[in-house]
């Protein structure tokens, strides 16, 4: 059971939310969910981290595109791990045909330099690479004016971006550098890359967790990119329990917790006996102890889940894997993003 | 229910650990959302109540948290937290670190009023000191240098608890004055700056025309006006040169000293073990003092003598049987309590091979609590665990 793709259009999908919630592993099933509709891939990392590899299980990516990934459906997903002294030395190549200049600039630390000592530089040239790469088309690459001929080389590319509290700077790039460099081609470059961010062809989308603080970073997040009109996506909601009890159990369970009674310890007590259980009075009493605290964290969680259904945006909804992302816990997600439409 | 080789870690006696006058700094690090800022506050408030004046340094604690403890105005400096026992004459004060705030005092400090102006308009200061990788994590130290200087002069604290940034990358806040340093101290930097020292030292010379093609090449993909701010920032910064680089050592040697602990705070699932392992032996490798590591939101059972698999069959047989007016009740505490026992286990295993991998390191346990922690009863509760 498939619903039709919530994101048709778009052909950069950008993955933020709170340190830690599942950025990378929802940027990696998301990938794989495209892949898995018969789409050509790349998915990107920008922190020099090796996330992606870690997600795939495979060696270290470099500053190449690597296969990771090839779907029966012929879709294939690509990964890159993009460095910012790469990216500038690639920049220098295609721009200035630098021979000598650019070796004597990686000799003398100035690279190291401009990729460290202005922030902003170094988000250029990490965004840069990633609108080369939406925009790269068959028959010749093109970075600067698109090349309008050819077919688009990747048909999406899945962003695992730095978290909620960088991640509006890091895209809005043009405003970051607007003190730093008030003209030149890499204000330029800035420039169209922040446009491309605030196309249609961009989705945002923020990853959390049904607790307190990755909502409320996720719901700032969000006021945050509208103020910068970058186009918010959907919000994923990782690691989601299983509900153990539907709604009646719940609520009976909820009452023998609001009125605790001797006489309910005493019920259950011999309930557990009758089905051959050697109960004691304090394991029927332990029993409810643990329902009470289950009940407790389910209203929490639902009083986060209402915030963030309020925000009004798709909501997507992974669960929380016991194995972690060992033994093919990734395809799971993937299959799950994809029957809730996402690809 | 604890198994054997669980039982042979050695517990770590937080107690022991606060009470302990010879302890002036606890460092509580580990990888992000684990509980590092909960439980420095929470270590903070139990000592205080134990007779330590404390101050807590917080980096980014949740909202409501940070209103309980009264960090709603952003100055920097520590406030004492209301509603905490005065009666063992302990005391506590938090706050919650302004990076930037903490990086123009520095510049302040250590430049001329001209300079640190000069240096404080700078965009390349502006963007290096909000944003510059590393900046947190450095001026967190920079911090814990400050209250620790503080309190041998006034002695206003005797127990600096220090909370650290929630980078994943490990022990970041280490490198940070390294990095900052090695930045400061850069080949290139130096070069940029050269033509406005005396010049002439051999190696400038051999390089000379490549700097210039350098510092050219720049230019033109920069745009010049940038390159001149670059120029003149650096040229700032390199009066500060010597403080900054003192001040890091300095900070560094007082993170190995005999009165700093280090704990690291971890949750009790595989990849979280995994990066607690990484930050224990990299801790080691620096030889910093580890107290032991806080396996931090334990499942915990009050019906721990039932298994998982008892109470499914258990429940199953319910459904089957005979209605007693509760049993739906009943089969449903039953079918809760069989997944809480079997993540339970699960965490368990997970502790069980950490402690086996890391002989010797002790450890203690903190039960997951219902709610989150966001006043000073939930603090105590966890206080209250973690000194058991
Ligand atoms: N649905 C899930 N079920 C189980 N484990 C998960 C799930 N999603 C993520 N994890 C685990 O949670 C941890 C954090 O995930 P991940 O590394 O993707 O987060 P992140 O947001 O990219 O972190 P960072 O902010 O450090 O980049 C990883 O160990 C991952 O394996
Ligand atoms: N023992 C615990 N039981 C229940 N919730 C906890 C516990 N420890 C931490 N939390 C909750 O987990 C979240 C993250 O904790 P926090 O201390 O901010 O992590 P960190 O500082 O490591 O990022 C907070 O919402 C906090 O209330
Ligand atoms: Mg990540
Ligand atoms: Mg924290």
């Amino acid at each position: 059971m498939s619903t039709p793709a919530t994101f048709p259009g778009v052909r950069l999908h950008v993955v933020t939310g709170k340190g830690g919630t599942g950025k990378t592993t929802v940027a990696g099933a998301l990938a794989l969910a495209l892949a898995r509709r018969g789409k050509r891939v790349l998915l990107v990392e920008v922190e020099g981290r090796q996330g992606i590899a870690q997600t795939f299980d495979v060696p270290p990516l470099g500053t190449e595109e690597e296969r990771l990934v090839s779907d029966p459906s012929g879709g294939e997903v690509f990964g890159l791990s993009i460095d910012a002294k790469a990216a500038l030395l690639e920049y220098l190549h295609t721009f200035y045909k630098l021979g000598r200049a650019g070796s004597v600039l990686e000799k003398v630390g100035a690279i190291d330099f401009a990729t460290t000592i202005a922030p902003g530089v170094r988000d250029v040239l990490l965004t840069g690479k990633v609108y080369e790469a939406v925009g790269r088309r068959t028959g010749g690459r093109s970075s600067t004016g698109r090349n309008k001929g050819g077919q688009p080389i990747y048909d999406a590319v899945v962003l695992d971006a730095p978290p909620t509290g960088r991640v509006v700077r890091f895209l809005a790039v043009n405003e970051q550098l607007a003190d730093m460099a008030k003209a030149g081609p890499i204000r330029s470059q800035a420039d169209s890359i922040t446009e491309m961010m605030r196309s249609k062809e961009t989705a945002v989308h923020i990853v959390t967790l049904l607790e307190e603080m990755p909502v409320q970073e996720t719901i700032d997040a969000i006021a945050e990119l509208r103020a910068e009109r970058l186009p918010v996506g959907a919000i994923v909601v990782n690691q989601v329990r299983e509900e153990i009890l539907d709604d009646d159990e719940l609520a009976a369970v909820a009452k023998a917790v609001t009125q605790p009674s001797p006489e309910l310890a005493e019920a259950v007590r011999a309930d557990l006996t009758a089905v051959g259980v050697k109960a004691t009075a304090a394991m029927a009493q332990g029993l409810l102890t643990e329902a009470a605290e289950h009940a407790d964290r389910v209203a929490l969680q639902r009083e986060q889940e209402a915030d963030v259904v309020a925000q009004g945006l798709p909501v997507y909804r992974l669960p929380s894997l016991p194995d972690g992302l060992d033994s093919g816990g990734i395809t799971v997600l993937a299959d799950a993003l994809g029957e809730q439409g996402v690809a | 229910m604890t198994t054997k080789a669980a039982a042979k870690a050695p517990h770590l006696d937080l107690a022991a650990l606060v009470d302990d006058p010879g302890t002036r700094i606890v460092v509580c690090c580990g990888a992000g959302g684990v509980g590092k800022t909960t439980t420095a506050a929470a270590l903070g408030l139990v000592a205080a109540e134990r007779g330590r004046r404390v101050v807590v340094l917080t980096i980014d604690p949740a909202r409501r948290l940070a209103q309980s403890l009264g960090l709603t105005e952003l100055d920097n400096t520590p406030r004492p937290v209301a509603g905490v026992d005065p009666a063992s004459g302990g005391s506590l004060d938090a706050m919650m670190l302004d990076m930037k705030r903490t990086f123009d005092d520095v510049v302040e400090q250590h430049a001329t009023p001209e300079k640190a102006a000069q240096i404080l308009a700078n965009p390349f200061y502006q963007a290096v000191s909000s944003s510059f990788a590393g900046t947190q994590e450095y001026m967190a130290m920079e911090k814990l240098g400050q209250l620790r200087a503080q309190a041998e002069e006034d002695d206003s604290w005797d127990l600096i608890i220090v909370d650290t940034p929630p980078s994943r990358s490990a022990l970041d806040f280490l490198d940070a004055p390294k990095r900052l340093g090695s930045f400061l101290d850069g080949r290139f930097i130096r070069l940029l700056m050269a033509p406005a020292k005396a010049g002439g030292r051999a190696y400038l010379k051999v390089l000379s025309g490549g700097v210039t093609l350098a510092t050219q090449t720049m230019g033109k993909i920069l745009g010049n006006s940038m390159l001149d701010d670059v120029q003149t920032f650096v040229a700032a910064l390199d009066t500060m040169f010597g403080g900054f680089r003192e001040r890091a050592d300095v900070t560094y040697a007082l993170l190995g000293a005999d009165e700093t602990a280090f704990v690291v705070v971890a949750a009790p699932e595989r990849d979280a073990l995994r990066e607690a392992a990484y930050f224990v032996e990299r801790l080691d490798a620096e030889r910093m003092p580890l107290a032991g590591v806080v396996l931090n939101r334990m499942q915990r059972l009050a019906a721990g003598s039932l298994s998982a698999s008892r109470a499914a069959s258990a429940a199953e047989e319910l459904a089957d049987g005979e209605e007693s007016p509760t049993a739906r009740t009943t089969s449903g505490l039953l079918l809760l309590h069989e997944d809480l026992a079997e993540t339970a286990a699960r965490q368990r295993a997970h502790a069980t091979r950490f402690v086996a991998g890391h002989p010797g390191v002790p450890v203690t346990e903190v039960p997951a609590a219902a709610q989150d922690i966001h006043d000073l009863d939930g603090l105590r509760e966890v206080g209250g665990a973690l000194l058991r």
